[in-house]
């Protein structure tokens, strides 16, 4: 890369990283071209449609509207970087596949992370969300095949079986 | 039918999902093929213009960039239902998608670059965006190669079809009611936008397509013919599909060029639209308008209608324009009619060019006829519920267009949502205050459901191999756009089989190794594949069942096949379904455990009249939708949606269920928030922040009442099912905003403009 390149270090999925990038590059093509994680989907590339959904430091972003520069010294976790642990799956997944809430499935990495941050969040503030909030929560998601109902239903079920906890 | 069945019926989540849901499934952006360019298309600049010239020398010494192309480069014939649209444009340009040129480069970003190098020099015209005035004596040809003499020649298609004696009807009607309904551009959205990887090897001369085509054998042969190749020289595979919904029923220019760049280059080539290309370029729901007349006797039973339909054909005419044969069937045959007349002209114009999108013109026809319903029962004072219960379809009915009920559940559906959306508490409108009005509304669906007979063969064919360690591989000639088609073809398998669905694969996406299929459309895939697979499992269990019975010393009608084992039903004695294949295979009569089937549908062409029985079965739906209205500021929102539908039989609940979610929510942004606007042939808001989708706010409760009518040509009784939720949806939206406001609107979406200048005026709204 020419003029204006940068050097960045950031965690990605768990991993150490440096890379060489222009400073104009956004997180979804670092992603997408650089890094080959192609389960981060591009959908609008104008943040309306929330296909292209990360995580950084824990929270959802839209990767095509965020600088990759900008993830310097963070953590990033995309698709492939869910589950953390032993499992293959995420309950958020699992829960997404049961309640047959997946379709063409384009939109639906970045719904996953979608949810999970709003899991996270609302586990650290012990908040057991209302319905009207998990809608909230995915409003900036869009979904052309399965008019929502059952991605709200996975999503209000993990709270169901965490409301004890 | 009695038996108790241990998967037909039993919510079953999607075998695929895993795959999507990890990020895993590979869609066609996400392809990337060693060596691999990335084309770009240079789009016109006016709607309408001529070409003076084109100048590519400045794009082509850009480094990286490794081919241009232009009209003049190329040697193809034209596209398109009626051959009627050029690959790349060369002389002149009739609509704002219109290709000048394409560039391959070693990235995305150079092709971008070099597009913007080339120099075009145009002569504009005066366009035509009105279907109107393209009809207009004195208006210009606008696509020279409609080579239809005889009629007008901006009309791309006519359709005309009559039944009955239409002077008794209408001398019988005391009631009649006319209207114009006036139907907006809507745009698919799929989530996935439009892409195609293009890999042609100069060694064998086989050009390899990556498309997310829904038809993939109608794919095949099209751009075959465009760029006058061999059918059999082509192979399409089907990567993972983000979202279909008739969008990939017709081929587009996109995908012969992607092809042409990667023939000229030797390399594989890419091209992958953006969302705003997405939405300039990719064809949309036909916009169109309606005149509709229709009748009554003094009873409320309907006695005629008759129809007129212009639709923005837009530049070039796509297989989207025989969408009037669909729309002729709701007015001929939904409800009992005892007379029909119907027109309807496919009208060329300086537009953005219109295609298939589910529901097929269905939604647009029912709006008519289902608003026409409830001012023909205001007019004579009968219960918008009574009229249509009066009026349903029977089954055992043949139509006056020819079209056989056999099973009908189109009254039952009515009686389901009359009942369970509580409508006679609520009839008479439901004060909540001042400000916000509640009603509801009614609309009924007729469409296909089982399959549609437009092409030589409705049929789909299937190949089943089940090797020595028990696994069962369906090859099958039908594809999964998302729609759960995998899923219910293992469901069908584990039925019959008695084996576990994780031993149960699909292969379905290369046309190389699957047998013939007309392609997912008419909701026919549960049907036609569906009864494909049963065929070829009697096959397979011919087989099986000839050696168990000799293993077992017992006949092959006292097996069942029952987790993984073919057991004696007498004895209880029973063998591993792996053995006997081991048994076949490796011993006499040494053979494989594969068949195949091909199974054709029962249905015919319609005759030149177009009567006759067009598909194996039809499907039928209802609607109640209870909205609430605020006066002041003219938004609607839809509280409840009431759905049944007949469905023949359920076979996969959790499937069926996101069907019928899905084209619900995709009826509601059709009624309320969805439209393409142009002007003078620009589209002016081609993004999702102008162009509103539904999102997780907008959905209301959405209750649904499966009606199983038992269909006895479907698998397992079933029926199509996934057009039906989105086709009544907007009627019954609308239904509901004027019963709950007392006003009268023709036209969608209801938007707060809308609703408040109907409000005003309490006049009736159709533009």
């Amino acid at each position: 890369m020419e003029e204006n390149s940068f050097n960045i270090s950031f965690t990605i999925n768990g991993s150490y990283c440096e890379k060489q990038i222009p400073a104009s590059l956004l997180l979804i093509n670092l992603i997408r071209d650089e890094l080959k994680l192609k389960g981060t989907k591009p959908g609008c590339m104008e943040g309306e449609c929330g296909a292209c959904t990360v995580l950084v430091d824990g929270k959802a972003i839209n990767s095509c509207l965020f600088p990759a520069i900008n993830i310097t010294g963070r953590e990033v976790v995309t698709i492939e970087g869910i589950p953390d642990g032993e499992k293959t799956l995420d309950s958020v997944q699992e829960s997404l596949i049961q309640h047959g809430a997946v379709q063409c499935g384009f939109c639906t990495p970045g719904m996953v992370m979608a949810i999970k941050s709003f899991v996270e969040q609302c586990k650290t503030e012990g908040h057991l969300p209302t319905r009207e909030e998990i809608e909230d929560s995915l409003s900036g998601n869009i979904c052309r095949c399965t008019g929502y109902t059952k991605i709200i239903d996975a999503s209000e079920a993990l709270f169901d079986k965490s409301s004890g906890t | 039918m009695n038996v108790e069945m241990s998967t037909i019926g039993k919510p079953t989540p999607k075998l695929d999902a895993a795959d999507r849901v990890s990020g895993k499934a590979v869609y066609g952006p996400d392809i990337e093929i060693s060596g691999m360019l990335h084309g770009a298309i240079l789009r016109t600049e006016y709607p309408s213009a001529r070409i003076d010239s084109i100048d590519v020398s400045q794009a082509l010494s850009l480094p990286g960039v490794e081919c241009v192309i232009t009209a003049s480069d190329i040697d193809t014939n034209n596209l398109g239902y009626r051959k009627d649209h050029p690959v790349m444009k060369g002389d002149e340009v009739n609509c704002i998608r219109d290709e000048v040129a394409a560039v391959a480069a070693v990235t995305k970003e150079l092709a971008m670059e070099a597009l913007k190098l080339i120099k075009v020099e145009y002569s504009p015209r005066k366009g035509i965006f009105n279907p109107f005035d393209a009809l207009k004596t004195t208006a210009p040809q606008i696509n020279r190669f409609n080579h239809d003499k005889e009629g007008n020649p901006n009309i791309s298609e006519s359709f005309h079809y009559e039944h009955g004696d239409m002077q008794k009807q209408k001398e019988k009607s005391t009631c009649v009611v006319s209207r114009q309904y006036v139907l907006p551009k809507v745009a698919h959205s799929c989530m996935a936008t439009s892409n195609v990887t293009a890999n042609y090897s100069d060694v064998d001369g086989r050009l390899t397509m990556y498309s997310s085509t829904q038809v993939p054998f109608l794919y095949q042969r099209e751009i075959a013919h465009a760029l006058k190749m061999k059918p059999s020289k082509i192979r399409v595979i089907q990567p993972i599909i983000g979202g279909g919904f008739g969008s990939k029923l017709d081929l587009h220019p996109f995908e012969p060029i992607c092809a042409l760049l990667s023939m000229k280059t030797g390399r594989p080539v890419q091209i992958l639209y953006d969302r705003k290309e997405e939405f300039i370029a990719s064809a949309i729901r036909q916009s169109m308008i309606i005149d509709l007349t229709t009748g009554t006797d003094e009873n409320g039973n309907f006695t005629f209608r008759e129809v007129k339909i212009t639709k923005d054909n837009g530049a070039y005419t796509s297989w989207g324009a025989r969408s009037s044969f669909v729309m002729m069937q709701t007015f001929s045959s939904l409800y009992k009619i005892p007379a029909c007349t119907y027109n309807a002209d496919a009208v060329y114009t300086n537009n953005v060019f219109a295609g298939s999108f589910r529901g097929f013109g269905n939604p647009q026809a029912t709006f008519a006829l289902e608003r026409n319903i409830d001012l023909m029962a205001d007019k004579l004072g009968i219960d918008r519920a009574e009229i249509r219960l009066l009026n349903a379809n029977l089954p055992g009915e043949i139509t006056g267009q020819e079209l056989v009920y056999g099973t009908c559940g189109h009254k039952q559906a009515l009686e389901s949502v009359v009942k369970n959306s509580d409508y006679n508490t609520k009839k008479n409108g439901t004060t909540c205050s001042n400000r916000y009005r509640r009603g509801i509304g009614f609309a009924s669906m007729l469409h296909v459901g089982g399959g549609a007979k437009i092409y030589p063969s409705d049929g789909c064919g299937t190949t089943l191999k089940l090797d020595t360690y028990g696994y069962l591989t369906i090859i099958s000639g039908s594809s999964e756009i998302g729609q759960g088609s995998e899923t219910i073809l293992a469901m069908f398998a584990r039925e019959e089989l008695g084996i576990d669905l994780e031993k149960i694969r699909i292969i379905n996406s290369d046309t190389d190794v699957k047998p013939w299929d007309v392609g997912v459309h008419a909701s026919r895939t549960a049907f036609v594949a569906g009864n494909s697979l049963l065929g070829a499992l009697k096959k397979l269990k011919h087989k099986l069942s000839s050696k168990a019975s000799q293993l077992l010393d017992t006949v092959p009608e006292d097996l069942i096949y029952i987790d993984g084992n073919i057991q004696s039903d007498k004895t209880g004695d029973s063998y591993k379904i792996d053995k006997v294949v081991r048994e076949i295979h490796f011993k006499t009569p040494h053979e494989l455990c594969e068949v195949s089937y091909f199974y054709e549908p029962s249905s015919e062409f319609q005759d030149k009249q177009y009567k006759g029985n067009v598909s194996g079965c039809y499907a039928f739906a209802s609607q109640a939708v209870e909205v609430q209205v605020d006066t002041l500021t003219g938004k609607v929102e839809v509280l409840d949606v009431y759905m049944a539908q007949d469905v023949g039989k359920v076979l996969n609940p959790l499937g069926l269920e996101g069907q019928i979610e899905g084209g619900v929510a995709m009826g509601l942004g059709y009624a309320l928030s969805e439209e393409l606007f142009s002007d003078e042939g620009y589209l002016l808001n081609p993004t999702f922040h102008d162009y509103k989708l539904p999102t997780t706010r907008d959905i209301p409760r959405i209750h649904f009442y499966p009606v199983e009518t038992d269909e006895p040509s479907g698998p397992y009784g079933a029926k199509g099912v996934a057009e039906a939720p989105l086709v009544p949806t907007a009627a019954a939206v609308t239904n509901a905003v004027c019963h709950a406001l007392g006003v009268e609107i023709n036209t969608i979406p209801l938007t707060p403009e809308r609703v408040l200048r109907a409000l005003d005026g309490k006049q009736q709204i159709n533009n």
